[in-house]
């Protein structure tokens, strides 16, 4: 390297590194720890009301105003709180197909969604009957799978967002199942499906070398594990086959996990992933503490389940 | 910047331990490295002891009073109680649903395709629910028929035909049926199988109703495939059960001979 060269680099990154130093008066120290709430929800289909006393194992579970009281309480206790979805909003009750989608996007907004993935049934009213809904969001939609260049969706639903809770930068993309198959073609249209591994690892090299997330999140619809199709990619397979994902909230299939599942990723460390069947019968809690790290030799991670 | 840029330059020229002292600017400036030190899960139900929040619940209640309403509404009376499970090869409710599909389908089918519906053909596994006694309303269309399923007209050989026919047979089961007769004997051998009256034939392309979910292979119908032509006709399965209800004043559905057992 020209020495000249070299002198420039070090004097933008240093100047850049000053200009920081604004930021760092602003960007407040953690306390001893700072912790993250990460709140879930999947497949909740369109249960709004809670179910009935003659409704099986399902009986007098779930509802949407129960889960709006204990999202707040949540929220009272740590405002660095964030509630996402995995997808399957839509379709199982007639609030959907009376109302379209519309009442789940409203209620979602009101208990503060920060953000949502998109499953395959929420292409039930078609890619138009969910751009037509959209209005209804105040939350975003990430999908980084799902090429929507050609359909409605084009730069509606981006493949990430980043969110700052106390100076913790927090990302999190999202994925989505082969709609192939699935989902007739007439609804999904132009949307073009790409391979999950591949989308993650780039997802996951831009969270952590450009936007320096301190927590990477991937917010899936793959479904948790398909024993009888052991090719078929899922949260399990995605999370050995990939790095530096602390956390993956699945659903698709309804798997009702008690506690998060701990996986050995590809460099044999810990990635937890969960999921918390459906209907809006449970609210799944992950806390993330964080320390500043004073003394590098300790950067062991405890998992509670 | 450009001053700020300057004074760098100007300061790397002048010090001798340039190198050093521009890593300890950078080292002081950067964020504290964060450390995840314990992560705890846990799943919370949502139950009972929760206490509704008021704001939502009174958000929710207009569409939901509007729904009640419009499902409760009454739209026919039922003179019995329907199921599935009525009889041995032919139900009740599985000859009701089946001959709706061809009277509410063939319209439709044939303004757009000038051909009418020789056969319509369902899965018993399909109807989820029995009609009650009684009321009958938007609710019952939902309880019986809860999916999204849509109608389609699948133009087949009577090659194909004879393959459904087989279906029909190793099922068993009163997979609900209409357009068609089939007979068979106590071991279920095929003695005929007719289709508007008349034995099958193989060169020609009978129309057969169903829903978009046997068409594509649901239930293992796999007879569906190869075909000679497919007819969407755009109309939800649980719609044309609504369009019925409201159209007629009392259901009295009746098991006949279209699949049955011959008595000797």
């Amino acid at each position: 390297m020209k020495r000249r060269d070299f002198i420039n680099r070090m004097a933008i990154g240093s100047a850049s590194v000053t200009l920081g130093g604004l930021g760092l008066q602003s960007f407040k120290t953690p306390d001893q720890s700072t912790k993250i709430t990460i709140l879930h929800t999947n497949d909740v289909h369109s249960h709004i009301d809670p179910f009935g006393p003659d409704e099986g194992r399902n009986a007098n579970k779930g509802g949407v105003a129960r889960r709006a009281a204990l999202i707040n309480s949540i929220r009272k206790e740590n405002k660095n709180t964030l509630l996402l979805d995995a997808g399957d909003i839509f379709q199982g009750t007639p609030y959907f197909n009376y109302y379209g989608g519309e009442l789940e996007f409203k209620l979602m907004s009101m208990l503060k969604y920060d953000l949502a993935t998109i499953g395959n049934h929420d292409f039930d009213n078609g890619i138009n009957g969910l751009y037509a809904q959209l209005p209804h969001a105040e939350f975003d939609f990430v999908s980084a799978n799902y090429d929507f260049s050609n359909t409605d969706l084009n730069t509606h639903v981006k493949p990430y967002k980043v969110f700052t809770k106390s100076g913790i930068k927090i990302g999190v993309f999202g994925l989505g199942i082969e709609l192939k198959g699935l989902v007739d073609k007439k609804l999904y249209k132009e949307t073009k499906y790409l391979d999950p591994v591949e989308i993650s690892t780039d997802m996951v090299r831009l969270l952590k070398e450009e936007e320096h997330c301190d927590l990477v999140i991937c917010l899936s619809h793959l479904g948790y594990n398909y024993s009888r199709n052991p090719k078929k990619v899922s949260d399990l397979k995605l999370a050995e086959a990939t790095k530096d994902i602390d956390l993956i909230i699945g659903g698709h299939t309804h798997t009702f996990l008690p506690k998060p599942t701990i996986v050995k990723n590809k460099e044999g460390k810990n990635t937890l992933v969960n999921q918390v069947g459906c209907y809006g019968l449970y609210l799944g809690q992950i806390d993330f503490y964080f320390d500043i790290d004073k003394n590098s030799s300790s950067n062991a991670t405890t998992i509670i389940v | 910047m450009q001053n700020i840029k300057k004074f760098i330059f100007d300061e790397l020229v002048i010090h001798k331990h340039i190198l050093s002292t521009v890593v300890l600017i950078f080292c002081f400036s950067c964020k504290p490295k964060l450390n995840i030190q314990t992560i705890e899960g846990k799943r919370l139900n949502i139950d009972t002891t929760l206490v509704e929040d008021t704001s939502v619940e009174n958000f929710i209640k207009p569409y939901r009073i509007h729904i009640e309403k419009d499902l409760d509404s009454a739209l026919a009376y039922a003179l019995d109680t329907y199921h599935k499970n009525d009889g041995v090869l032919n139900s009740t409710i599985g000859n009701l649903m089946a001959d709706i599909i061809m009277k509410e389908g063939n319209p439709i089918f044939q303004k757009r395709a000038k051909k009418s519906i020789d056969a319509v053909i369902l899965n018993h596994g399909g109807i989820r629910a029995e009609i009650p006694k009684g009321i009958v309303n938007a609710r019952t269309a939902f309880n019986v028929m809860p999916f999204e399923n849509e109608i389609v007209v699948v133009g087949l050989k009577g090659n194909q035909i004879k393959k459904a026919v087989d279906y029909l047979i190793k099922g068993r089961r009163a997979h609900p049926i209409s357009g068609m007769e089939i007979v068979v004997d106590s071991d279920y051998k095929l003695i005929y199988a007719k289709i508007n009256d008349e034995p099958i034939d193989n060169g020609k392309v009978y129309y057969v109703a169903t829903s978009d979910y046997l068409y594509n292979n649901g239930d293992n119908m796999s007879f569906y495939q190869p075909n000679e032509s497919v007819h969407v006709l755009d109309y939800k399965i649980r719609n044309v059960l609504i369009d019925y209800f409201k159209k007629v004043d009392t259901i009295n559905p009746v098991k006949d001979q279209r699949f049955v057992i011959k008595q000797y």
